[in-house]
């Protein structure tokens, strides 16, 4: 697997790459911390770390506006936050807290902020696909150049959500990037010994999209093909990516990943996608002291964030009953 | 007051909710060719090819795409053809549309028809003839509309395309050739506000959609026998007229439902229950539910009459009430 030794190191635009290294930081410590709290029982709910794909989110959002859309997965964090989302409002949220992004209603698996356009993260496997499409649907009824990109796993393309999403896409030419992270596992078996034929890029070429692939562990790979990708969708055709990673953690934070060699997953670790961006910015001429500044910040934020989680007041219980719909008194009948 | 069928009220409707609004638009298979049974006949002529959508056959997509869109600020009015088939995007409707307002905190609404046609149709067997109004009304989030009369097809579909929360409108099949008055200009329904088809002492009669015009046949037999029944359309199935029923019931004091759908588990029972946790000691007779029995619908005619509810039926449960 090519590490950032392969991205273009020459003529790198340093403050653009630095904030981008500062978010895969941010992204890094938010999951760290969440992981934590998960551990000590104060996240109750199931977390999907992102650790490893960091390069992804941050390498893709870094070329969107800030009211072009997102759709997100089970594994979300770092989508939501590389979108520019309120890391605070996340951790609150995944501690089902007052303040959190759903009043604490959704968790971890259904984070949204509209704000930002990010339009939520999704629990069921490949959902966001046709969602993704509706949403660029709208924006082509209604004019605009706006563009959407939908983020999903491998293994997303085994349900049917991918074959109508794509073919809509297609065949409506909607402005939607969408981003296949590969990361070679669908809980906890291999993607490639569940799917059929040449993989996820095939089956987008299949429906007449065209698909690039990237090295998901280099941030420059991906962000140099994200602009080019977005570029072409705001015009309005669709596009696909395909990012290939590794999940670095378990499927989810109480996973421990038995069912895979741990010299496998040491071996990954070793194209760790911060590292590799980190050796790029210092061989471009950033000092050592800089990056550690960077982390350090990143992690001082997420404690923070944390503990701030950690001491919010329980929403109040009448929201229980808020948001369901307009019409019908959701107590009628149950008291 | 105008006299038009049940297809033409419902197609006048979201031609003149198209035309108030720009941001509503239909998509579905086949609707610039009119639609399966000519409910989008001609609106594509008005409103173009972009709002008068034409679909692949890919009912999740359909129906998943009109949530993204309606997250958006469109307002898409989505066309199953056969409420069979949604069964196709059970995730898109139950999953993301009925929730993503409540799971995301209120930051956004999903402001989405789904239209479901329902029933029995001659001969369409056991995928083209279910009706399957209560597994709708069960999930949180969503509005269920059942409309009866050419008036309701209008003033519903209207009240349902304002609406800012997902909701599932069933048109029964049978019912499309129905022809009835329906009150000229801009008439919003309201959900949840039952209609008195027929006033009575003696026996109040619950139902809606198709099997309302059975339930009528069978008061004015009724009354030949000298029994006057009440007869009441829901209208709505969520929200629904709780107060109307009670009200009813507490003046007859003998309750039946009747319903087209499998009786087992059916709405029907949600009002019996109801009506029985409330009312129990103004009962003179228990509670009575008339369904369909639990088996598929059959393609012979004589074999998917069995499974109809018959006029003679309702007759004889209402009689059994009064003779109780
Ligand atoms: C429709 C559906 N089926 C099953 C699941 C359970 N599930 C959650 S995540 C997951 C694996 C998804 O794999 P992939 O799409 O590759 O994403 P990754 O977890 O690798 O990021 C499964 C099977 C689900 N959430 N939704």
């Amino acid at each position: 697997m090519p590490s950032g030794e392969s991205s273009p190191a020459t003529n790198l635009d340093v403050n653009r790459h630095l904030a981008q290294f500062r978010q895969m930081c941010r992204i890094r410590e938010f999951e760290k911390a969440a992981i934590k709290a998960a551990n000590e029982r104060l996240v109750l709910g199931a977390i999907h770390p992102s650790i490893g794909q960091e390069a992804i989110a941050v390498g893709v959002c870094s070329n969107l506006r800030r009211d072009d859309i997102i759709l997100s997965t089970h594994r979300g964090h770092g989508h939501t936050m590389a979108k520019g989302a309120d890391a605070l409002a996340m951790m609150r949220e995944l501690f089902g807290r007052a303040g959190g992004y759903s009043q604490g209603k959704g968790g971890s698996m259904h984070i949204a902020d509209f704000s930002v356009g990010m339009l939520g993260a999704n629990g069921v496997v490949a959902a966001n696909i046709n969602i993704a499409a509706g949403a660029a649907h709208a924006i082509r009824l209604k004019g605009e150049d706006r563009v959407v990109v939908c983020f999903f796993g491998d293994g997303a393309i085994n349900r049917g959500p991918f074959l109508e999403g794509l073919n809509w896409a297609g065949v409506f030419r909607l402005p939607i990037l969408f981003v296949c992270e590969d990361n070679g596992f669908a809980a906890t078996t291999r993607t490639h010994a569940m799917t059929a034929g040449d993989g996820p890029a095939a089956r987008a070429e299949a429906l007449g999209i065209k698909a690039e692939i990237v090295d998901g562990n280099d941030l420059f790979a991906v962000d140099a093909a994200a602009r080019e990708l977005i570029g072409i969708v705001r015009k309005g055709t669709p596009r696909f990516l395909l990012a290939r990673t590794y999940r670095l953690t378990g499927h989810t934070s109480a996973d421990t990943a038995p069912y895979r060699p741990q010299e496998e997953v040491a071996e990954r670790w070793l194209n760790d996608p911060i590292d590799n961006c980190r050796g790029v910015l210092e061989r471009a001429g950033v000092a050592a002291a800089e990056l550690a500044a960077i982390a350090r910040g990143a992690e001082d934020e997420m404690r923070q964030a944390y503990e701030m989680a950690r001491d919010s007041a329980w929403p109040a219980r009448e929201l229980a009953y808020a948001d369901v719909q307009d019409v019908g008194d959701p107590r009628e009948v149950a008291f | 007051m105008p006299v038009m069928t049940y297809m033409e009220a419902s197609r006048q409707a979201l031609a003149e909710e198209m035309r108030r609004d720009p941001m509503v638009w239909a998509v579905g298979e086949d609707l610039g060719r009119g639609g399966v049974f000519g409910q989008y006949r001609g609106l594509i002529d008005e409103f173009g090819a972009d709002r008068i959508s034409d679909a692949p056959i890919s009912e999740s997509c359909i129906l998943g795409a009109a949530v993204g869109a309606a997250m958006m600020g469109t307002r898409p009015v989505v066309e199953m053809r056969f409420s069979d088939f949604a069964l196709c995007a059970v995730d898109e409707l139950v999953n993301q549309a009925a929730k993503a307002r409540y799971m995301f905190g209120g930051q956004t609404r999903v402001p989405l028809v789904v239209r479901e046609p329902i029933g029995m149709w001659r001969s369409s067997a056991a995928q083209h003839s279910q009706s399957l109004e209560a597994w709708y009304a069960h999930i949180p989030g969503l509005v269920v509309a059942v409309p009866a009369t050419p008036a309701d097809n209008k003033a519903l579909l209207k009240a349902a395309i304002r609406c800012d929360d997902p909701v599932v409108y069933m048109e029964h099949k049978g019912l499309w050739p129905l022809e009835g008055e329906v009150p000229a200009g801009d008439v919003v329904g309201e959900f949840g506000k039952a209609r008195l088809v027929r006033e009575g002492g003696d026996v109040t009669i619950v139902s809606w959609s198709a099997a309302v015009h059975t339930v009528a046949e069978a008061a004015v037999r009724l009354a030949e026998e000298g029994i006057d029944a009440e007869v009441i359309d829901l209208r709505t199935l969520w929200p629904w007229d709780q107060g109307a029923v009670l009200g009813s019931v507490g003046r007859t004091g003998r309750l039946l439902v009747v319903q087209e759908a499998v009786a087992v588990a059916g709405f029907g029972a949600e009002v019996a229950a109801f009506v029985a946790e409330r009312l129990h000691k103004a009962l003179k007779a228990p509670v009575k539910r008339l369904g369909a029995p639990r088996i598929p619908i059959s393609y012979a005619p004589v074999l998917e009459d069995e499974v109809r509810v018959r006029t003679e039926a309702v007759v004889a449960a209402a009689r059994g009430l009064v003779e109780y």
